[in-house]
């Protein structure tokens, strides 16, 4: 198989970043769309030019390392899934494919289709964790744990932090990623305690990070690999209003943002 | 090169208390007084960084992808073992304990081992607080399953994604740590190697992978906890990104490399397409309770495999392994595949593939708890194949997956040099000649979590709180050291790239240093693999993209320690002239083609020590005793 491909080539966060055509051959349908990278980046080596970085690891679409716009959707066009895990034989001979990196504020352009997606470690550090420091836990089977809540929070806990709901948003909203944490922690009892100081310090974090809110598009639930649902959304909204509410007459500082990630 | 294991004294169950008891402590007014460099952020490395960081030391912590979150022991599926008996089927931590020691067809340190099983149950407790969602019965109890080489069922597990739930738990609990200020956190981050002044390690050199900057960092304690060298042989299940630099520098800074010939070849992954192929996908053994493995018995059937009736299939792990079946340990049940294979029995492209088949689990118990079990396997199977596992049975081959060797350790988990630990899988100590399913995961969280945390005291206690500074000699000379080879390989200008170096040097080992071994082969590795470093050396284009970003220059670097490595582990595994778990000498076999082990000779732990100059390494032997369970011959039939 033959490709056209119009990558987004950019030297560094600063450089002004264009399209560039490439052709590629010698595909066949039982690569990845990763290892057709690699093929281009082989052909791009062998003649001393530079190949086009891009992220990748575990190529097996759990680590999360990988994701690119591929005319215009994230990850590809086949749902519920990464780009290392997405196979030529869904493309056609001859296609032309437009591929770019993520593409949010709080996501700069590292280098081509690389971006610093470090702001999602910093919502996580914010708050995203049950505080129990290495010895304190009790007898596992202690707790109960209902086999459906177990699920809903497996479902959630699913997100491989990707950040291909961010880039699919319009508001280039992290909803969809603080939701699935909120959700994950909150459907469980060990996550009670800290249920309500968890979802504001997320929250406050995702806005400060330079996200957008959520405004209900559902594109975010549709370009998930992991087919998170925005279900989580509407908890993240729950637990954010209902904390609020609470610490309505502590010195909780003022939020100005009014939509639904802040609602 | 001292060889002291520093096992406690007293009776196999009281030796962990014992050290607990009889360890220095630091205060924890003084904690922070020491800095500690942990190196990884798999399970390992990020429960370690997280628990040292909440006793207050200062630690800085290393990982070479853009987040903590991404490192491999993510991509673990299967499970974890732990010796809870939750299902009253006759556990315990000696069972435990036996299952793996057996497991590692006795070439593991028995006490390392006892303490792994009894450690096993915290881990679970601590697991379940962080929030990990594991499987639960109806009931609300947590469920378990079974693995190879176990008869009870003791695997906890969170679907398909237990590796990913678990890294997820530490890694939490690591970046409350990096929010509390205690852990600081370098990611994009290299490194290069180790600085040893006085006999300690001292610190690291590192390399942003971004700007390609060389920096350096000191500390009291150096904490190894970077995985294993799996991807020496190119192709493997290892993400693409580990590496054995990092233990690979050690060693040549000191450090004894330890069985380095104990590899592990997983029998359930899918097999390559083509020469693209970038990396092998493991399916998890767990398929194994519910799938059953053959092949026709007719050489060169090419019927469609619903075609062949049940009478013309060999489910050769039944028929050889009646006991144990489908379930028999990776060794075994990788071999046998490659037998089978060899027989010219194996269907797919190129006859490298058996069947692994669901109908009859389908058949017994639904497709719809099959989906439940197994749901998120078998749509990545079918993602990469583009056949529907539910209605063909799939194709699966033996491929590289976990390297049971790595640096030698005593029962603190320090190597030979003195400030240097090494966790998880990156150290050699708990798995022998082979380890069985689900206890990776097992291992990497007590070394981080419960070990080295209750270890490191003493060692940090005795030499007080001394930080070096980072003008010293050692750091100047390890960072020019460095950033020589950087730029020798920057000033390469040959013809042929990474990857086709990488390609052929891989395929080598796999030929002769791969499921099966032979003095033949072996030998002619070894001269084999200095014409191919030399052809490296001499003939290496690398894209002109300079010192910055530049994946090809990390690949170059690793490739350039894994010639290295690869002839430790030929010459490793040519001195070790027996046959015991994954390490099978053609040579040394029973009649029906079982490893044939020889204690008398090999019971004992091999330990590499490099030697400057390119002299060749020296061997040194740790025996091992067995006091709790004498050797038997390891038999799954």
């Amino acid at each position: 198989m033959n490709f056209v491909l119009q990558l987004w080539r950019q030297k560094n966060p600063r450089a002004e970043g264009a399209f560039s055509r490439y052709e590629v051959g010698g595909i066949t349908p039982d690569m990845s769309f990763l290892e057709m990278l690699d093929t281009l980046n082989e052909q791009l080596a062998s003649k001393g030019e530079a190949p086009v970085a891009f992220e990748s690891d575990c190529r097996e679409g759990i680590c999360g390392s990988c994701g690119v716009m591929i005319n215009g959707a994230a990850h590809g066009p086949i749902g519920g899934t990464t780009v290392c895990q997405l196979y030529m034989r869904h493309f056609s001979d001859g296609e032309e494919l437009v591929i770019e990196p993520w593409r949010a504020r709080a996501f700069p352009v590292l280098r081509d289709l690389i971006v610093d997606r470090s702001a999602f470690d910093r919502i996580i550090s914010a708050g995203g964790f049950i505080s129990v420091p290495t010895g304190a836990a009790p007898e596992a089977s202690s707790a109960l744990v209902p086999k459906q809540g177990a699920d809903a929070a497996m479902d959630s806990a699913a997100c491989i932090g990707c950040g291909a709901c961010v880039a699919a948003c319009p508001n280039a909203s992290a909803a969809l990623f603080v939701g699935a944490k909120l959700s994950h922690l909150g459907l469980l009892p060990q996550g009670q305690p800290e249920r309500a100081r968890r979802a504001l310090a997320m929250v406050a974090r995702m806005d400060d990070e330079g996200f957008g809110n959520c405004s209900w598009h559902g594109e975010c639930q549709a370009a998930c690999p992991k087919s998170i649902s925005i279900d989580t959304i509407a908890r993240t909204s729950r637990d954010w209003s209902r904390a609020k509410l609470a610490a309505g007459r502590r010195s909780t500082p003022d939020r100005t943002n009014d939509s639904v990630s802040e609602p | 090169m001292e060889l002291n294991a520093k096992i406690p004294e007293g009776p196999l169950p009281a030796k962990w208390d014992q050290r607990l008891r009889e360890g220095h402590l630091v205060g924890p007014s003084n904690r922070r007084k020491y800095t500690i460099l942990v190196v990884g952020s798999g399970l390992a490395g990020a429960s370690a960084a997280a628990s040292l960081g909440e006793l207050g030391y200062r630690v800085h912590c290393f990982c070479f992808q853009d987040s903590p979150r991404r490192a491999h022991s993510i991509a673990a599926q299967g499970g974890i073992n732990a010796a809870k008996n939750y299902r009253n089927d006759g556990d315990s931590i000696w069972r435990l304990f036996y299952d793996t020691l057996k497991g590692g067809d006795f070439r593991s340190r028995e006490a390392n081992v006892y303490r792994l099983a009894q450690v096993s149950n915290q881990i679970i407790d601590h697991c379940v607080a962080q929030g990990i969602p594991f499987a639960r019965e109806y009931g609300g109890t947590l469920a378990t399953r079974s693995f190879g080489g176990a008869l009870v069922s003791r695997t906890f597990y969170a679907r398909g994604q237990t590796g990913q739930q678990l890294l997820l738990g530490a890694y939490q609990a690591l970046e409350r740590q990096v929010q509390s200020g205690q852990v600081r956190m370098h990611a994009r981050t290299e490194m290069l190697d180790l600085v040893v002044a006085d006999g300690r390690a001292r610190g690291i050199v590192v390399r942003d992978l971004l700007t390609g900057a060389l920096g350096s960092f000191a500390g009291d304690a150096v904490i190894l906890a970077t995985g294993g060298y799996g991807n020496v042989y190119h192709l493997s299940t290892n993400a693409r990104g580990s590496n054995a630099t990092a233990i690979w520098r050690a060693h040549r800074r000191g450090a004894g490399f330890a069985n380095p010939c104990f590899t592990q070849i997983h029998p359930t992954c899918i097999p390559a397409s083509g020469p693209h192929q970038s990396k092998l996908t493991l399916m998890s053994e767990s398929l194994r309770n519910d799938g059953r493995v053959w092949v026709p018995k007719r050489k060169g059937d090419r019927r469609a495999p619903c075609d062949i009736p049940d009478d013309e299939r060999d489910y050769y792990l039944e028929r050889r392994y009646p006991t144990y079946g489908n379930l028999a340990p990776r060794d075994i049940a990788s071999r046998a595949a490659k037998e089978i294979c060899d027989e010219g029995m194996g269907v797919g492209p190129g006859g490298r593939g058996v069947y692994l088949d669901l109908d009859e689990a389908l058949r017994r118990i639904g497709k719809s708890a099959i989906r439940e079990r197994y749901g998120n396997l078998l749509e990545m199977y079918e993602r990469i194949t583009g056949e529907d596992p539910y209605r063909v049975p799939m194709r699966i081959y033996p491929a590289v997956h976990y390297t049971m060797g790595g640096l030698w350790v005593d029962y603190d988990l320090r190597s030979t040099l003195a400030g240097l630990y090494v966790l998880g899988e990156a150290n050699f100590s708990d798995h022998g000649a082979n380890r069985l399913g689900a206890s990776a995961l097992m291992q990497g969280l007590a070394d981080g979590y419960f070990i080295v945390p209750n270890t490191i005291a003493a060692g940090l206690a005795r030499a007080g709180p001394s930080p070096l500074d980072p003008e010293h000699p050692a750091f100047r000379d390890a960072e020019r050291g460095a950033r020589a080879k950087l730029d020798r390989l920057i000033a390469s200008r040959g013809t042929r790239t990474v990857e086709d170096h990488f390609r052929e040097l891989g395929a080598l080992l796999w030929e002769h240093c791969g499921m099966a071994r032979s003095e033949r082969g072996l030998s002619a590795a070894l001269e084999r693999i200095p014409v191919l470093r030399s052809e490296f050396e001499r003939d290496l284009r690398l894209p002109d993209t300079g010192a910055t970003l530049n994946e090809s220059l990390e690949r170059a670097g690793h490739l350039a320690d894994y010639y290295e490595l690869a002839e430790l582990m030929c010459r490793d595994a040519l001195e070790r002239d027996e046959s015991c778990g994954a390490h099978f000498r053609e040579e040394h076999q029973t009649p029906d083609g079982e490893a044939r082990r020889d204690d008398q000779h090999f019971a004992h732990v091999a330990v590499w020590e490099h030697q400057d100059g390119g002299r060749p390494p020296l061997l040194h032997k740790e025996p091992l005793s067995f006091e709790a369970v004498p050797p038997s011959t390891r038999t799954y039939k």
